[in-house]
């Protein structure tokens, strides 16, 4: 059976309903694994079709810092696969206003198109939103 | 596990993928292909090459669904469907593919 046949099964007893999933970033890129399994996280999760978006707050917000170099650590610089997330349907990314502010960031240090919020739109985002998951 | 290329053995992990990306050159996935008594054709080169670009530019290891879709994009409907390339790649395109191109498993591939 195929990868796909096999999805297929899995989802006919939910008959197709899709909710609305936001991932909170909060953390820094690197220096804990938070960052990497969230984004692998949602990487996994774009194959149930859900409604999913990303938003990056606090030091989250240098997860999509543009010119990440990993050499020193050791570690892969997985930035890069932030600018795949378009092909994974993944569209609607936000980052807090205070947040890029606070570190003296323009979305022009961004390796992605995002969408700014400030803390009033984003709390309305969080209402609307059927699940949660904070990283 | 491992692999014996050109005279050297590679490490693998317990699934068959490549253990260090770096180490891979074109006999990884010759070697690979005839474990699974494959002829790799120029038809098979062309995706495993463009998963090696596609890994260089996004560091991931495409989902089968977005591999088709990248496919279509950059070769056209022809190639960019599933049966072409279940045809090219029997076990999966994203998983036998991305192994002979020496890259992981592909992110959320079971």
């Amino acid at each position: 059976m195929t990868d796909e046949a096999m999805m297929d099964d899995e989802m006919d007893g939910e008959e197709g309903v899709i909710k609305k999933f936001l991932y909170v970033n909060r953390k820094a890129p690197y220096g804990t694994i938070y960052a990497l399994e969230s984004l692998e996280v949602v990487l996994i999760a774009t194959a149930f079709d859900q409604d999913v978006s990303l938003v990056f707050i606090d030091d989250g917000v240098y997860q999509l810092i543009k010119g990440q170099n990993t050499e020193g650590i050791g570690v892969k610089n997985f930035s890069p696969t932030y600018r795949a997330l378009e092909m994974y349907d993944v569209e609607k990314l936000y980052v807090s206003k205070d947040s890029m502010a606070e570190r003296g960031l323009t979305e022009d240090d961004l390796i992605v198109p995002v969408e700014v919020l400030d803390n009033d739109q984003m709390k309305t985002l969080m209402e609307e939103q059927d699940v949660i998951l904070s990283f | 596990m491992s692999i014996e290329v050109n005279g050297k053995t590679l490490e693998t992990d317990e699934e068959g993928y490549l253990a260090n990306i770096n180490e891979w050159e074109e006999g990884v996935a010759t070697v690979m292909a005839k474990e699974d008594e494959l002829e790799l054709t120029d038809e098979h080169w062309e995706i495993i090459n463009f998963l090696r670009e596609y890994y260089e530019e996004y560091q991931v290891a495409p989902a089968v669904r977005v591999l088709t879709k990248a496919v279509g994009k950059k070769m056209g409907k022809d190639k960019g469907n599933s049966k072409y390339l279940y045809a090219l790649f029997p076990y999966g395109p994203g998983k036998q593919a991305c192994r002979y191109a020496g890259l992981p498993k592909p992110t959320g591939c079971v």
